[in-house]
């Protein structure tokens, strides 16, 4: 069924009655041309992609639990295109150029929001990063606006523009930024996929993967087994207990990044807001809650729950750049479990085993990631070669010398 | 998370920065012929895995001892806190 102003106006005339599942809920076939391991945004999307672009038939995405139960309903929801290397950026800015289009090509509202993003700079240094920075954005040809310290007034009021020791001084806007729905990402995406016909199976665990000769014939679940020609992993934040089970290592330790939501304020904030000189970022919904995070806790985790140092940490991070949220009331808080990489940066790439490929390493951008992710991953699964965006990408980056580290952190995933 | 050092007794984690996997303590021999694959694996390969880990912090606010916690990833419980000096010696490492 498609969605139109029409098609919910006859609805509402008809009492909702004839509203359908979203998806179909399939048994699990004995074998797929294409198996995408983990039903969360990244995978729906590379089967929405597969099927649609690159005309992918007999498709399955197998999840453990239920679909976008992962990261993809556990994150803060940005979306923006402000890195710098050529390995990242140019990737970024088709994710934000595939996230301007994709209600229109999913016909599924995800509340695509374009509100902005600022960083904020609190010294002569970080006003010159933030130059080049925007440089290179415009360079891959998104926008950026290098703010002066009276654009940023006007624009944010609530700062505190004078704060003795981090005082704002310039800031770096991506207007085409935003926020997206993240769950309706996942469910437009999960929709689109079926509508092409991809089975999703829900509560279906990959237990191992079946090899022959070398190669990778098929998953094992606690559904049965099932054979594929491709079998595509897509699991970040679990991504190193999945690919242990085809005996491989990876450059990725998990940890876990806590976020927070405070109880529904009137409208007040008018984009997402980083602090430069602290960990702090901060946004507000569409029903006002004030969407904020900071940090990782820093150590190796899988536990989607955070410690309290961290906590206060952040929240402390938000009291010095706007002292005025300190009368809001903390009403969620959670954690979510992070493939850290090596170089803070991802990997959509073949594996040593012939016919399985991998996608993780996401760190804490696979929210922003989703679109670009599915269609750079589904391109690699169709034509066995990597799509241009995605081509730094590989596992292999750090025994030839060619890391990807928009930080310049080294070999220190907590550091990313 | 407390971590109990073994010299100081329990201490709270915020006092303590997390480097990575035990194993960093066996750096390889520069000098082995396939050196290059072996630092490779030793700097940026980890076994990451989900329940008991092995892993070194540092004592940034406190003694600046190197400890290695065993910690369960799933549930932040801490077994054992040793100091990485004992473990390097326990290996036959002499400094």
């Amino acid at each position: 069924m498609r969605y139109s102003a029409l098609s919910i106006l006859k609805q509402g005339l008809t009492g909702n009655k004839s509203w359908k599942p979203v998806w179909r809920e399939p048994e699990p076939k004995k074998s797929y041309d294409y198996i995408i391991v983990g039903g969360g945004g990244h995978g729906l999307a590379t089967a929405h992609y597969l099927a649609k672009i690159f005309g992918g038939k007999n498709i399955a995405v197998l999840e453990k639990g239920w679909i976008g139960s992962g990261n993809i309903g556990r994150n803060t929801t940005i979306v923006r295109s402000n890195y710098v290397l050529d390995g990242n950026q140019p990737f970024y800015e088709m994710s934000v150029k595939l996230w301007e289009g994709l209600e229109q090509d999913l016909n599924y509202n995800a509340m695509m929001s374009q509100r902005g993003i600022l960083n904020l700079a609190h010294s002569d240094g970080q006003r010159d990063a933030y130059a080049r920075r925007g440089n290179a954005m415009l360079m891959s040809g998104a926008d950026a606006e290098l703010l002066d310290r009276d654009a940023i007034q006007k624009m944010c009021p609530f700062l505190k523009f004078d704060n003795e020791r981090f005082p704002i001084k310039a800031g770096l806007l991506q207007r085409r930024a935003g926020t997206a729905r993240h769950d309706a990402v996942a469910w437009g995406y999960a929709r689109s996929a079926d509508m092409h016909g991809v089975d999703i199976i829900q509560n279906c665990e990959v237990t191992g993967f079946q090899m022959k000769n070398g190669k990778c014939i098929g998953v094992q679940t606690n559904r049965g087994p099932i054979k594929a020609k491709k079998t595509a992993v897509c699991v970040a934040g679990s991504s190193s207990r999945v690919m242990e089970k085809a005996g491989m290592r990876l450059p990725i330790e998990s940890h876990v990044l806590q976020a927070f939501v405070s109880e529904g304020l009137k409208p007040t904030i008018p984009g997402v807001i980083t602090y430069g000189a602290g960990h702090f970022y901060i946004s507000q919904s569409d029903k006002g809650g004030l969407v904020f995070g900071g940090d990782l806790d820093g150590y190796n985790s899988y536990a989607q729950r955070g410690n309290l140092p961290v906590v206060e940490d952040v929240c402390a991070g938000g009291m010095s750049i706007m002292p005025m949220i300190g009368r809001a009331r903390l009403l969620r808080m959670w954690g979510g479990v992070m493939d850290m990489s090596m170089d803070g940066s991802p990997f959509i790439d073949k594996t040593g085993i012939g016919g399985l490929y991998f996608n993780g390493g996401w760190c804490y951008g696979g929210f922003k990631a989703t679109p670009a992710s599915g269609y750079c991953y589904a391109h690699l699964l169709a034509t066995d070669t990597p799509h241009e965006n995605a081509s730094q990408m590989r596992l292999d980056r750090f025994m030839r010398g060619n890391m990807i580290d928009e930080k310049g952190a080294g070999a220190q995933p907590n550091l990313h | 998370m407390i971590i109990n050092h073994p010299l100081l007794g329990p201490r709270d984690a915020n006092e303590f920065v997390h480097l990575g996997d035990e194993s960093l303590i066996d750096r390889p021999d520069g000098m082995a012929d396939d050196a290059a694959n072996k630092f490779h694996n030793y700097m940026y390969l980890r076994d990451n895995p989900a329940g008991k880990y092995r892993e070194l912090w540092y004592h940034d606010a406190g003694d600046r001892s190197w400890l290695v916690v065993t910690r369960d990833t799933l549930t932040h419980e801490i077994f054992d806190v040793e100091l990485a000096r004992d473990v390097a010696r326990a290996r036959g490492r002499s400094k």
